[in-house]
């Protein structure tokens, strides 16, 4: 395969142009004769909603002539959405989880289970802990988020073997789990939710309805505190302030304003920035975000040192050539969400861009659209959509006016799209 | 490094598959078409309870969609979406996904 690329690179420098990549020539050569030429090589870093998106629509929209090497660190795909209705018994852990064997079998991507230790923009190479040296042309980085736990004093190593996030399903999500059904009907459930941006904006209120309900049901003395950095509920606002005070009226307190910056796990007390002091059975604390560590690492982290600024016709780094960033480790655009939905939108977008751009085409603007489904029950949802388009001016996508907007009111009906929403993303991504 | 030829095998595999099931004239992929997948299903086809929408009559996905955006047909959500999208490029979604087999 490395010699695949070397021909390719030869040739492009005895041609002086990149624009030899598209000749199509060579790429119905690959379609035709089955002899496997191919148009440009393509490394994906993060087997999520957006790498693993734009790794099948590399290979489906080329017809098989992007090579597409994808390296995912855990074995399998653990969903984050839909892992709140987890937390409130709602829904079976196993049903998060799933295999990266279609994108195999049905796409020809080539898997690999590894951890990337480094990129070489300059070599255009990434190596692994497994040690491989893995060439590309272009380079996909799709890391989703790490936790900046030095934000909050005490966020140890240590605390976190009690004090939970659970903001990245796995593990934790079971852990949070079983720290609900042990806890005695009476306690207290504390949420933490840290100042915006942080992934999935409706999340830790769906999280407050979901728990809400198993209490409700299950525990019906047990209260829970949200502790919001943010001034207000930042996402579909009115819709979960009614949902709490209609179906959850004495059990959900919220108080705005109160951004956490201490945790002491041996009492399970958090403190303000401002001194206040709250104590909890459960202390369910989601740290500030940065963007995951392997786009720090390649030096697309360009915006407060935190997240990846992108060209948002093409996702391409504005940091590193030939280097594009999907998903939440983005500088998002006015208005988007760190969302899955709007991940697997940026992965097409990007598969879209180097397709274009290997065939010898210049990538144009698409537009892009969001939508985050909550559940506030076991079976009644509500949601949150937008539509973005390119805007030549002002250089980024924005909301396109008049469109978009919220449920009127939760609804089964919702519900059932919300958890036909879940099958058809991850069948969509990864299927 | 050997390991990466199997991919490309597969890639002319599914490429030559493709190709048997493609329409007479090549058009550019409508790329934005894309954005109905994540709901409706990787080219429109899906069983659940969000409709499928591949193969379906072009008129009819043509008038459900202008209806959405005029807001005249009852919706969850469509009628939010649809206002995203020029007249012409519903046009062009009916269009596509009713070539969707
Ligand atoms: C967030 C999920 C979602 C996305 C994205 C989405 N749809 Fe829909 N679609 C629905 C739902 C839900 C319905 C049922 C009507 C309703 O409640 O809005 C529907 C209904 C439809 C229907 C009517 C089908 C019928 O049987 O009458 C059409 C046509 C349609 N959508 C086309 C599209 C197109 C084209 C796109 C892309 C621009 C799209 N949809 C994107 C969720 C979605």
């Amino acid at each position: 395969m490395i010699r695949f690329n070397e021909d390719r690179r030869r040739l492009l420098q005895a041609l002086g142009a990149t624009a030899a990549l598209g000749s199509t020539s060579l790429l119905s050569g690959c379609a035709t004769t089955g002899q496997g030429k191919t148009i440009g090589r393509v490394v994906v870093i993060g087997g999520g909603f957006g790498g693993a998106t734009a790794a099948k629509y590399l290979r489906k929209w080329s017809k098989g002539t992007i090579d597409v090497v994808l390296i995912e660190r855990q074995s399998h795909f653990i969903s984050c959405p839909t892992s709140n209705e987890v937390l409130a018994g709602h829904r079976k852990y196993e049903t998060l989880v799933h295999s990266y064997d279609a994108l195999r079998k049905n796409w020809g991507v080539k898997v690999i289970q590894a951890e990337v230790t480094g990129v070489d923009p300059v070599r255009h190479t990434v190596s692994t802990d497994k040690g491989e040296v893995i060439p590309y042309d272009r380079l996909v980085v799709s890391p989703g988020i790490d936790f900046n736990f030095g934000a909050v004093a005490g966020y140890d190593a240590k605390a976190r073997e009690s004090i939970l996030h659970a903001w990245k399903a796995g593990p934790q999500t079971l852990a949070l789990r079983q720290q609900l059904e042990d806890l005695r009907d009476g306690g207290t459930f504390v949420l933490s939710i840290p100042k915006a941006p942080y992934r999935c904006p409706p999340g830790p209120y769906e999280r407050t309805s979901q728990i809400a309900h198993y209490f409700k049901t299950h525990k019906p003395k047990s209260k829970i505190l949200v502790l919001d950095a943010n001034d207000k509920i930042i996402s579909k606002t009115k819709l979960f302030a009614d949902n709490w005070a209609e179906d959850y009226k004495g059990i959900i307190e919220y108080r705005p304003n109160w951004n956490a910056t201490e945790v002491d796990a041996a009492s399970r007390t958090l403190t303000s920035e401002i001194g206040d002091k709250v104590r909890g059975d459960i202390i369910n604390l989601i740290p500030p975000q940065t963007a995951g560590q392997i786009a720090h690492q390649a030096g697309v982290v360009n915006a407060n040192n935190r997240w990846a600024d992108v060209n948002w016709i093409t996702l391409e780094s504005t940091a590193v050539k030939d280097i594009h960033v999907l998903g939440d480790a983005t500088l998002s655009a006015p208005t988007m969400p760190k969302s899955g939905h709007m991940a697997n939108q940026h992965g097409k977008a990007a598969a879209a861009a180097i397709f274009e751009t290997f065939s010898g085409r210049t990538p144009q603007p698409i537009t892009m659209a969001n939508t985050c489904y909550s559940l506030v029950d076991h079976r009644r949802a509500i949601h949150v959509d937008s539509v973005h388009r390119w805007d030549a001016e002002k250089k980024t996508v924005v909301p396109v006016p008049g469109s978009g907007g919220v449920s009127t009111a939760p609804s089964i009906e919702e519900g059932l799209y919300a958890r036909a929403w879940a099958q058809n993303i991850w069948a969509d991504s990864l299927g | 490094m050997k390991a990466f030829a199997t991919p490309l095998l597969g890639c002319c595999l599914l490429a030559a598959a493709q190709l048997a099931g493609a329409t007479e004239t090549p058009r550019p992929t409508p790329y934005f078409a894309a954005n109905c997948f994540n709901c409706h299903g990787t080219e429109g086809k899906v069983n659940s309870a969000i409709p499928a929408i591949a193969g379906r009559d072009r008129e009819y996905l043509a008038e459900a969609l202008k209806a959405y955006k005029a807001g005249t047909k009852p919706a969850t959500i469509m009628h939010q979406l649809a206002k995203g999208y020029t007249d012409e490029e519903l046009a062009i979604l009916a269009d596509y996904f009713s070539r969707q087999k």
